[in-house]
């Protein structure tokens, strides 16, 4: 078990190194420059050689790469230029917040989805089943940023019951309670779609499961229909349910970024599109590097994971 | 069926507890503090140390926590007396001494005097000072014309240019010009920006990223104190975010409304405010090839399109018909005289007939965004559609703004025939002296991306920048003025208005044409 693990670390070495270049490269070869983007309508080409001199963009393009690598293989991410502040702390700062956002959309969108979709089969055609059906194709066809927007004026401006926009009241607050009033709204929201797609998923499933000779069964022997359907048909049908949440939580990662710009929600996602717009080197490449890095190693531990469970994949 | 009732009792169970629970306590939500003025501002700031930002959203905290020798007269764009009282300057305008303001502190009680104004020029200008490497310091051009910075005693400082410079005493007001305390900055180095300290009204509490920065009333101020007790800033760069948060009351003052809301904030609930800025939008055209190289088929183009229709309907009245390269706001040195050219595809049309160019072919560079670029895409199709009306037949190409800057800025020659650009600046002289001039073509390091030359135009701005009679060079760009405007080196297409939006509960705000926000004598009820 030791050795898999060790080789599985090995092996996301050279993946995380051409990350660095791949992400390096496409921040170099943009079009545009920071200079330009910091001076705005004063980038005369003196400026803009003057300024790049003092963020040391006047080296080659190799120097860079190796002198940011060299810096970030010792912790260092460097510092941001729109920012003012290192990379690493406004990095870590920021996918804290995100993880918040995403993660609780993620719970929403697993128990939602799978209610739903248990529900949905075992009322078959029944009016539960038609008003579910429903319900979820607009939550697949509307797009979150726009449901964001309604949400907002529905709840916030007209009936007043939840805040607008931010993580936390600008004054007092700052508790969990203040959290979660914040996050209900960004969280729903960008759950919406996810749920939608799990809850059509767990309806077929359990549909495919619930017509096995087994259920008859058990139906047939008695046993309560609450029983049939939480213990002996859901059971069976989360086998093919679970992968898809696997699938759903990185959709729900990557559409946080609309929501986090809806809501004003201070997340990372936000923070690379800004970074972007503003040409923030070393913000993005730091940002993309730390969020790769963590999905390796997710992916590395959900791997590690499987092959305790199952034997037969540590090879 | 035991499933089925239990389910819906749960569910509905559920939906109820959710519901009470969120509506309960937050009957009282987004009710903002009393004396606690909340402003919604368009982003984060990038740093609050003045020497180091660019951006009219740091400017709009900036000068509510430092101030400079000069600042704009409330109202105008004239520079006044700030940290300094008044100051004397020689006959041949190279020398200027200012006397400083006595009993001034900064937040963090050091004083105020000439070693701290010598501290933050030679921060900022020499690359030798021990704290030069705080910077970088994008606009500290504004200030390249001063050859030396000397404190000749405790309250005077003199100023040596290298040759005369006119906007000297605006480019002060500029919050590049902002004084820092120099303890702070030995204190925190490469951390100022994070840990403001000036002398201004309110002194800064504290900055978390991305939700609020906060300052207060600085009660040893040496003028009359702050009106409201704190200042929160907050950044919402999602446009139609900040206007839920004004209409659910979550900000007291939100700057730069959308166009498209602005008739959400009619009511007495509201109070919506205008004020012109030293703003132009426009369209270089390439002088040096293709159609626009005759004068006649500028003129035309500035004939064809229908401005008042652009500014009334796309802009929604937020901006005004420009009619030159001077904004109005520079009131000193705008010229009356001139009218904006009529909408009149019939001249249009005569015109490009006498010039044997109709049918001629356009490329036109438009960009998606981008400071004081107000709503491009808009306003260039509407643009578009009013050259073709007349016979131009024009392709547009669009381009992010970065991107964009980096197209135009180094020339349009073989690239295309006209492109959208505006400017803010901070004196007249600005903007021609960088855009029209011959010395200021992209080959020499200017943004005279059209080439535009003329020699008269080159001397008058030149004996402007160096006359120290204000008089006598508003007489000067006058006449600078005429010229542009009839020779048509651009689209003259708009000036912006700047506007804000305050709740009932706030009381005596006005804008600036400077596009700063002054919330000194502000009240928060």
């Amino acid at each position: 078990m030791g050795g898999y693990i060790v080789k599985r670390l090995i092996s996301a070495i050279p993946v995380l190194f051409g990350i660095t270049v791949i992400v390096f490269l496409i921040m170099s070869l943009i079009p545009g420059d920071p200079a330009t983007a910091i001076l705005g309508s004063y980038a005369t080409p003196e400026n803009v050689a003057k300024l790049n001199r003092d963020l040391g963009l006047d080296r080659s393009l190799a120097e860079r790469y190796f002198i940011w690598l060299f810096n970030m293989v010792q912790g260092d991410f460097g510092r941001s230029y729109s920012l003012n502040r290192p990379v690493i702390d406004e990095v870590l700062e920021r996918f804290n917040a995100t993880l918040i956002l995403a993660g609780t959309s993620f719970v929403i969108c697993s128990v939602l989805g799978i209610l739903a979709g248990v529900v949905s089969a075992a009322r078959q055609y029944g009016w539960a089943d038609k008003a579910i059906t429903f319900t979820v194709l607009i939550g697949i066809s509307v797009p979150s940023f726009f449901l964001g927007m309604m949400m907002i004026l529905l709840f916030a401006v007209n009936l007043r019951w939840l805040p607008v926009s931010g993580m936390y009241a600008i004054y007092g607050g700052g508790d969990l309670w203040d959290l979660l009033r914040h996050l209900v709204m960004p969280a729903l929201a960008l759950s919406a779609v996810a749920t939608g797609v799990i809850a059509r998923l767990a309806r077929s499933a359990m549909l495919e499961v619930l017509r096995q000779d087994y259920i008859r069964t058990a139906r047939a022997k008695g046993v309560p229909e609450r029983r049939v359907i939480m213990g002996h048909a859901l059971r069976a049908a989360m086998v093919s349910i679970i992968p898809v949440l696997g699938i759903q939580a990185g959709f729900v990662l990557s559409g946080s970024v609309y929501i986090e710009i809806v809501f004003q929600w201070p997340g990372a996602g936000r923070m690379l599109v800004e970074a972007i717009l503003t040409r923030d080197l070393l913000l993005v490449q730091g940002g993309v590097v730390f969020i790769a890095a963590c999905y390796v190693f997710f992916n590395i531990l959900v791997d590690v994971a499987q092959s305790l469970l199952d034997p037969r994949i540590k090879t | 069926m035991i499933f089925s009732n239990w389910t819906r009792r749960a569910m509905l169970g559920a939906g109820a507890v959710a519901l009470g629970a969120l509506a309960a306590p937050l009957a009282a939500t987004a009710q903002t503090p009393p004396n606690v003025l909340i402003v919604g501002q368009i982003a984060e700031p990038k740093s609050l140390d003045p020497a180091a930002v660019t951006a009219v959203n740091d400017f709009r905290i900036l000068v509510n926590l430092y101030e400079g020798l000069t600042r704009y007269k409330s109202g105008t764009l004239e520079p006044g007396p700030a940290l300094a009282t008044d100051w004397d300057i020689s006959e041949d305008g190279t020398e200027y001494t200012f006397h400083l303001r006595e009993g001034v502190t900064f937040h963090d009680g050091t004083p105020f005097n000439a070693e701290a104004v010598t501290f933050n020029f030679d921060r900022m200008l020499n690359e030798d000072h021990p704290y030069h490497d705080t910077g970088p310091f994008p606009l500290a051009f504004f200030f390249s014309a001063i050859k030396s910075t000397k404190a000749v005693d405790d309250m005077t400082v003199k100023f040596t240019l290298n040759a005369p410079y006119a906007p000297f005493l605006s480019n002060l007001a500029y919050p590049t010009g902002l004084m820092v305390s120099p303890a702070a900055i030995k204190e925190h180095g490469k951390e100022i920006g994070r840990h403001p300290v000036g002398t201004g009204p309110f002194k800064f509490v504290e900055w978390e990223s991305n939700q609020r920065v906060v300052v207060d009333r600085y009660e040893d101020y040496w003028g009359d104190n702050a009106a409201a007790e704190a200042v929160v800033f907050r950044p919402i760069t999602d446009a139609n975010t900040r206007v839920a948060e004004m209409l659910a009351g979550g900000i007291d003052l939100m700057v730069e409304v959308p166009p498209t809301s602005l008739a959400q904030f009619e009511g007495d609930q509201y109070t919506l405010h205008e004020q012109a800025g030293p703003h132009v939008w426009f369209l270089i055209l390439n002088t040096r090839e293709g159609p626009f190289a005759d004068m006649k088929v500028r003129q035309a183009a500035n004939y064809a399109i229908n401005k008042e229709a652009i500014v009334n309907d796309v802009l929604e009245g937020t901006a005004t018909v420009a009619a030159g390269p001077t904004p109005p706001a520079f009131a000193w040195a705008h010229s009356d005289d001139l009218e904006p050219y009529p909408y009149d595809p019939d001249k249009a049309k005569a015109l490009l007939k006498e010039a044997g160019a109709e049918g001629a072919e356009l490329t036109f560079y438009v960009t998606e965004g981008g400071s004081g670029m107000l709503d491009p895409v808009p306003m260039g199709t509407a643009i578009q559609a009013d050259l073709e009306a007349v016979g131009f037949d024009v392709t547009i190409e669009t381009y992010e703004w970065n991107t964009f800057l980096g197209e135009v800025n180094p020339g349009l020659e073989g690239k295309a025939d006209m492109a959208e650009m505006a400017w803010m600046t901070n004196d007249p002289d600005t903007l021609p002296y960088l855009t029209l001039r011959s010395q200021a073509m992209p080959s020499e390091g200017g943004f005279n991306s059209g080439y535009y030359s003329n020699e008269k135009v080159d001397e008058l701005l030149a004996a402007a920048r160096t006359s120290t009679d204000q008089g006598e060079r508003a007489k000067l760009y006058r006449e600078m003025q005429q010229i542009v405007h009839d020779e048509a080196p651009w689209v003259f297409v708009a000036n912006w208005k700047q506007n804000a939006v305050t709740s009932g509960r706030v009381e005596n705000f006005t804008l600036q044409p400077s596009f700063f926000l002054r919330l000194k004598d502000v009240v928060k009820n």
